[in-house]
């Protein structure tokens, strides 16, 4: 990283400019994929390069360049201040530097075993290992594995005198078995994701998760559809993670309230009165911004407007408390936010996103939920997933579904899916299990131009009452 | 540097790299150099004003070696300057040949040939920096505009060791936005290569126009069955779910596409429906990573009949089928509908009662084998009586199979079609995009 380079060209930038910052991103990824026992995709991308920042009018604008050349920034710099003088006339809101932190700090992903120092070679080997696994009979007509690890470095220096030094490692692997007969089909799959090291890889336990996904792919291909109906459910963690993402993680995104992201993924049911007084869901429902938390997929010390991270409660015994906004959007709305400023990479400007947003646990045992349950399902894995522009009618669908009758697990059902409208279904909880799993994604996609970005969530088994349940057609 | 410099540039850069990577390979080793490359200006509004501005020049080349039964690919972010282009991709490729001794066998390597030339490079005439805010809002004042504009060129270049050349750029903008009054809104779009402020201002007229139609009383639609008429528009976020996994030849073959039954030939579509992949369309280069180069125009549904699938080189290799020049992920790069013969004037007449929908929104799988798909209905859609649009609608879930709706219960498709290009911007600016008519649809299930 040319630091010396940066700081000579921040200085340049504030000669012409209220304020300057340079975001230094530097990313290392290595995709491995295995199919049917043999290699599918050995791929690695370096991608480096910074966000140039700059404060003209009022108004903040970026450009972004590979070339760290001390020529290559200073002409970054002086298109981001050509572009913002030239827009800045009509800018959305007068921003000032008190909008940027003056922080200095680090972060480091909690590894036991750093990516840089694991050979590839083992990576290779447990995705073997889990698609030998799967080989367990005919029907399994295709057997994948894969896994992603990422290491990433981003450097942010201002000419306030930020300087935050952050460095993740990260994890995403998936494995999926696919059986067929006929016409139908049916897969099943597992992930494990978030800032982990070389400690996840290990042969033996892809082993026993490719036997696992395989056998209950064939289960699934045997079953009968998912029955349709209003009735209880009960949704597992890795289910529960997509039901926060979509309908409680974008709706209160201060940026998408604001209406920035109107044209692309929407607007939001939430207004700014809410905040404080709707009743988002049961007394049960308490939902946590934190990326703080171990080892989850975005956590993180900083934003990328260098804002401290803290804990933040965003929903408390099912009221709507506070959003998903950056200084910036608090600044615009008047609403209270948290430190989300953040971007996919050195070529995209940040905007407010979700970081680990989390369901925290409650008092239940997952049995207790069973036994209170006369006919209902429990959905685990999502498979599909669909809701609309305010974030009020979504449509999702599961990998697996068991029947639950009389307060008891029963037979295995395949293509479950549910429907609700938000609030209405997020009052419909009425038990939260006492202990709860961490998911997360790689690819949250939103803004203009589109990012990508890291999103964790946690949650326990949850029971909804009354849920409209269906199969598929097939 | 102007858009012209920037094409200028990274052509001399790429041939420079590519010439280095090249001389430097040892007996045995074969490679694939892929560059895409932009400078783009992009410029998001919200309320008529502008939110965030943002220049972006990025170099992203992707070397693909071949060596003893194996293969790795490394790509990396390039600066621009040549000297130390040269010097990092040496690098990735004595990385690439490290690893390739650890790598097992694969069995599915597809051996590189020579596939040909080709050198087209479209030049545009773009609004100067300092002239787009004034050239966009200006005839917006008054408005209520939220969108995102982008400008600026696209590179994208291949070669291989085997004396492959491909070089493709493209100097282009797009003004993706939505008018609204309060929740009320429309969706619009102005995109080519050379701005004229003439056409913008009709096009945002338009739009105010459609928009103006949708200060009606609001209408509650109960869910259930209704004819419908999908805008072309609608049509192309209807058509584009075949670019997951349903016209893939590997996700046939792997059990996950959804167009089994019809691969399978167990089922077929509406006699009415023709889809071709087509180049001619110039949306985007007919080579792929490979530099495999498609045919021009290459049928994909005839008659409601699948012809073909979607086959990658790597695909063919393994499952024994004919490559048909498909890019590695097997997605429609260019996907055309053919019209029908519905006449634009006639449509709301021919809908009766029903659903007029302009765009649909946030579409998936909800039952893959079946083929159905589930979404929602967003921006201009209105309920129809008697062939009189009565009023906008509040949005709509649906949930319908693609074999019925291209099937027995397609009833026409419109004599007017639109191209609607790809606007995407995850990771870079998309080529591509797609041509279709609108469709009249009977029985179309709405069901929140």
């Amino acid at each position: 990283m040319p630091k010396v380079e940066f700081l000579s060209a921040l200085a340049y930038a504030r000669n012409a400019t209220q304020w300057a910052g340079l975001r230094y991103s530097r990313e290392s990824t290595q995709s491995r994929e295995v199919r049917n026992d043999a290699p599918d995709k050995n791929a690695t991308s370096l991608d480096e390069g910074v966000m140039c920042e700059v404060l003209v009018d009022g108004h903040f604008g970026y450009a972004a360049t590979a070339d760290l050349s001390s020529v290559g920034l200073k002409r970054a710099f002086d298109m981001a201040i050509a572009a913002t003088r030239a827009t800045s006339s009509y800018k959305v809101h007068t921003f000032d530097d008190s909008h940027r932190a003056a922080v200095q700090g680090t972060y480091e992903s909690p590894t036991q075993t750093k990516l840089a120092v694991t050979p590839l070679a083992l990576i290779t080997e447990c995705l073997l290992a889990a698609s030998k696994a799967m080989a367990i009979d005919a029907k399994i007509v295709n057997r994948a594995a894969r896994a992603v690890a990422i290491q990433t470095q981003i450097d942010y220096f201002t000419t306030s005198g930020t300087h935050t030094s952050q460095s993740f490692d990260i994890v995403d692997i998936g494995l999926v078995a696919s059986a067929a007969q006929g016409l139908q089909s049916q897969s099943r799959s597992w992930s494990l994701s978030g800032q982990h090291g070389g400690e996840v890889f290990v042969p033996a336990i892809f082993a026993q998760h490719g036997l696992r996904v395989a056998n209950e792919a064939l289960e699934l291909l045997a079953a009968p559809n998912c029955p349709s109906g209003r009735m209880d459910l009960i949704l597992m963690p890795d289910q529960m993670m997509l039901q926060i993402h979509e309908s409680v993680g974008h709706p209160l995104e201060l940026d998408r309230i604001l209406g920035d992201e109107r044209n692309y993924a929407g607007w939001s049911f939430v207004q700014p009165a809410d905040f404080g007084r709707l009743r988002y869901g049961s007394p049960l429902m308490n939902i946590s911004f934190d990326p703080t938390q171990q080892n989850a997929m975005a956590s993180y010390a900083f934003d990328d407007g260098g804002n401290p991270a803290r804990r933040e409660f965003l929903i408390k015994d099912g009221i709507l408390k506070r959003g998903l906004g950056s200084v910036e959007s608090q600044e615009r709305s008047g609403l209270p936010g948290v430190a989300n400023f953040r971007s996919a990479s050195w070529n995209r400007a940040p905007i407010d996103r979700m970081a680990n947003v989390n369901l925290e646990p409650g008092t239940s045992r997952l049995e207790d939920m069973i036994a209170s349950v006369d006919e209902g399902i429990l959905m685990s894995t999502n498979r599909s997933w669909s809701i609309d522009d305010y974030r009020n009618k979504f449509q999702f669908g599961c990998e697996h579904g068991r029947l639950i009758q009389n307060g008891k697990l029963a037979g295995v059902v395949r293509n479950p899916n549910y429907r609700g409208v938000t609030v209405d279904f997020w009052n419909r909880l009425s038990a939260v299990g006492q202990s709860d799993s961490t998911y997360g994604t790689l690819y949250c996609g939103k803004g203009e131009p589109s990012q990508v970005i890291r999103v964790g969530h946690s949650s326990p088994p949850c029971l909804f009452r009354g849920v409209e349940v269906f199969g598929g057609q097939s | 540097m102007s858009a012209d410099d920037f094409v200028d540039e990274t052509r001399r850069s790429f041939d420079v790299v590519a010439d280095k990577v090249l001389a430097n390979l040892q007996a045995n080793e074969s490679v694939t150099l892929n560059l895409a490359a932009e400078e783009t200006l992009f410029i998001r509004f919200n309320s008529n004003k502008v939110r965030q501005n943002t220049h972006v020049e990025q170099l992203f080349m992707t070397l693909q070696l071949q060596g003893a039964g194996r293969s790795t690919e490394m790509s990396r972010t390039l600066s621009g300057n040549i000297e130390t282009d040269c010097e990092a991709m040496l690098h990735v490729l004595s990385l690439c040949r490290a690893e390739l001794s650890i790598l097992p066998l694969d069995p599915h390597q597809v051996p590189l040939e020579n596939h040909g030339s080709s050198d087209e490079t479209f030049r545009g005439v773009l609004l100067p920096m300092d002239a787009v805010v004034d050239a966009v809002l200006g005839p917006a004042q008054g408005c209520d505009l939220a969108g995102l504009y982008a400008a600026g060129s696209i590179i994208r270049a291949n070669r291989n060791s085997k004396g492959q050349r491909h070089w493709f750029a493209s100097q282009t903008f797009f003004m993706d936005y939505s008018l609204y009054d309060g929740s009320r809104a429309v969706k619009g779009n102005y995109a080519g290569a050379q701005w004229d402020q003439a056409q913008w201002v009709s096009n945002l007229a338009h739009s105010k126009h459609l928009l103006s139609l949708m200060a009606k009383p609001l209408q509650t639609v109960m869910p259930g069955k209704y004819r419908t008429y999908l805008a072309p528009r609608a049509v192309a976020d209807l058509v584009g779910m075949m670019g997951w996994d349903a016209l893939s030849a590997s996700a046939w073959k792997q059990g996950r596409s959804p167009f089994k039954k019809l691969a399978d030939k167990e089922c077929r579509l509406s006699a009415q429906l023709h889809i071709t992949e087509n180049f001619g369309l110039g949306l985007t280069p007919r080579f792929n990573e490979l530099g495999e180069v498609s045919e021009t125009v290459l049928p994909l549904i005839t008659e409601g009949q699948l012809s073909t699938l979607l086959v990658s080189a790597r695909t063919s290799k393994e499952f024994g089928l004919s490559s048909n020049g498909a890019s590695a992920a097997e997605g429609p790069r260019a996907l055309d509908v053919a019209p029908g013969t519905l006449d634009e004037k006639d449509i709301l007449r021919q809908l009766g009662t029903g659903l007029y929908l302009s765009n649909l929104h946030y579409l998936n799988w909800s039952d893959p084998v079946s083929a159905r798909v589930t979404g929602m209905t967003r921006y201009a859609c209105f309920w129809v009586e008697n062939g009189e649009i009565v009023g906008p609608i509040k949005d709509m879930r649906w949930d319908e199979s693609l074999y019925d709706a291209w099937g027995s219960n397609l009833v026409a498709l419109t004599q007017h079609t639109a191209i609607v290009p790809a606007v995407d911007t995850y990771f870079q600016r998309a080529l591509g995009g797609s041509r279709t008519p609108g469709a009249l649809i009977d029985n179309f299930t709405f069901t929140l």
